[in-house]
């Protein structure tokens, strides 16, 4: 049987490491463009598509990331293809990380000012013309500090793809833990990684809120 | 696609679903009402506890907020036995979920505390309370208040997130569903109805804490 040092398992994990920020990215790139998508149905749309957007955001908030996974695992199933878990995995993540971002960009649209809105309608600004304009340059500032808090969530959600079987940082640690036997250092080293890659955000997210002054413009 | 959908499973396997939805809902019950209280002790340590602890709470609720919870779940139910420390799938579940629950309520209530006037911990000294007795009768129940709505989010994230204790074999409903799906091989059928058993848990578990915050705190204490 092979001995394997503490460089060794840190180095696998560093090696599977690289694929939790690939989906990472993936899901947040991707999750952005649906989250827009869904952002402009939902505040501008018509009655049934701020209703289907809507209905699309409960759906996704309101059930564990997990079940959609293994929805995404089985459902794509059906349709006769051969589901690789990475495809299922950036499927479900994407359209998670949707739902989530167009709320917290809702909420940052809404609170421009309505005159905002007035005021371009009455220089004959269409709808897109608006966001474009006056209301998306705005929201942006107002957006950015809980946008790069959310990235924290997408990446500690990507540790749920393990169980469908995309080998990244969770399942190589369960693999490791396997050949080695060593389940508290090997944890404890995957939740020192986690740590490594989600405190930068977190923290730049909390200095982005204070130096945009964004939570305090009120007091 | 061709595919035929089956629901027929559903009555032979509904007990096996009614014992998950059992087992989702205590380890949630539980795991609020611990993980909460942990959330407001952490919270007293950082607004007005020892200076010895404040690190100490800061870094735990650093660590929790910034590893995901199958981590933390694993580090408790596969890492600890190597420190001797051994407990059931079902305790680990809970403990994990208390244990993140506490760091992200922490936060939460520490902010509702931040939002607290300066003058009411004065007002609650010229009475001659105790620093603990301001805390505990003029800061905790107006904060709680006024984060009522985001640590209700938080709990109902929290019991959409236990779905994961299945992969340590605490009988969840996460689990309910595998097993059922192992016998039936109708792997999108039996999680679908998960879901949405989960959606309408997430659901109900928001109205009962709407309830309850409309319970706890009625309309006169805020203005």
């Amino acid at each position: 049987m092979t001995e394997f040092s503490f460089w060794d398992i840190l180095r696998n994990l560093l090696l599977a490491a690289r694929w939790t920020v690939v989906l990472s990215l993936v899901s947040f790139t991707g999750g952005g463009i649906v989250g827009a998508a869904l952002l402009f149905l939902r505040i501008g749309g018509r009655r049934g598509m701020q209703f289907l957007s809507r209905g699309y955001i409960q759906l996704f908030q309101g059930t564990p990331l997990l079940m959609q996974l293994f929805l995404a695992f089985f459902g794509l199933g059906l349709f006769g293809i051969d589901v690789p878990a990475w495809l299922a995995a950036c499927v479900a993540l994407i359209l998670w990380t949707a739902a989530f971002l167009a709320e917290i960009w809702r909420g940052c649209v809404e609170s421009i000012a309505k005159g905002q809105w007035e005021a371009s309608a009455s220089l004959g600004m269409g709808y897109l013309q608006q966001m474009r304009y006056v209301i998306l340059p705005q929201a942006l500032k107002v957006a950015v500090p809980p946008t790069v808090g959310f990235s924290v969530q997408v990446v500690k959600g990507t540790a749920l793809t393990s169980i469908i079987g995309f080998v990244e940082l969770s399942k190589a640690g369960s693999i490791v833990t396997n050949a080695t036997f060593q389940p508290f250092t090997v944890y404890g080293l995957v939740a020192l990684i986690y740590f490594a890659l989600c405190w930068p955000l977190s923290k730049s997210s909390q200095l982005l809120e204070r130096k945009l002054n964004v939570a305090h413009r009120n007091h | 696609m061709t595919y035929q959908f089956d629901f027929g499973w559903l009555i032979d396997s509904l007990p096996v679903l009614l014992k998950g939805i059992r087992i989702t809902v205590q380890l949630i019950l539980i795991g609020a009402v611990f993980g909460v209280a942990l959330g407001i002790a952490c919270a007293w340590v950082r607004a007005l506890g020892p200076k010895w602890l404040k690190p100490v709470v800061a870094t735990y609720v650093e660590l929790i907020r910034n590893t995901p919870f199958l981590i933390q779940l694993f580090f408790i139910f596969f890492g600890l036995p190597s420190l001797g420390i051994r407990m059931s799938e079902l305790t680990a579940a809970n403990l994990a979920m208390i244990v993140n629950l506490g760091a992200y309520s922490c936060e939460i209530i520490r902010a509702g505390i931040q939002a607290t006037p300066r003058g009411q911990f004065e007002a609650g000294a010229s009475l001659a309370m105790t620093p603990f007795q301001t805390f505990w009768h003029v800061v905790l129940v107006p904060a709680l208040q006024r984060i009522w709505p985001a640590l209700s989010s938080q709990i109902v994230i929290v019991m959409l997130g236990s779905a994961v204790v299945s992969q340590i074999a605490a009988e969840d409903l996460t689990f309910a569903a595998n097993f059922i799906q192992s016998r039936n091989f109708r792997a999108f059928e039996t999680y679908f109805v998960s879901t949405l058993i989960y959606l309408a848990l997430a659901i109900l578990l928001r109205q009962l804490l709407a309830g309850l915050g409309w319970m706890l705190f009625p309309r006169k204490a805020s203005r």
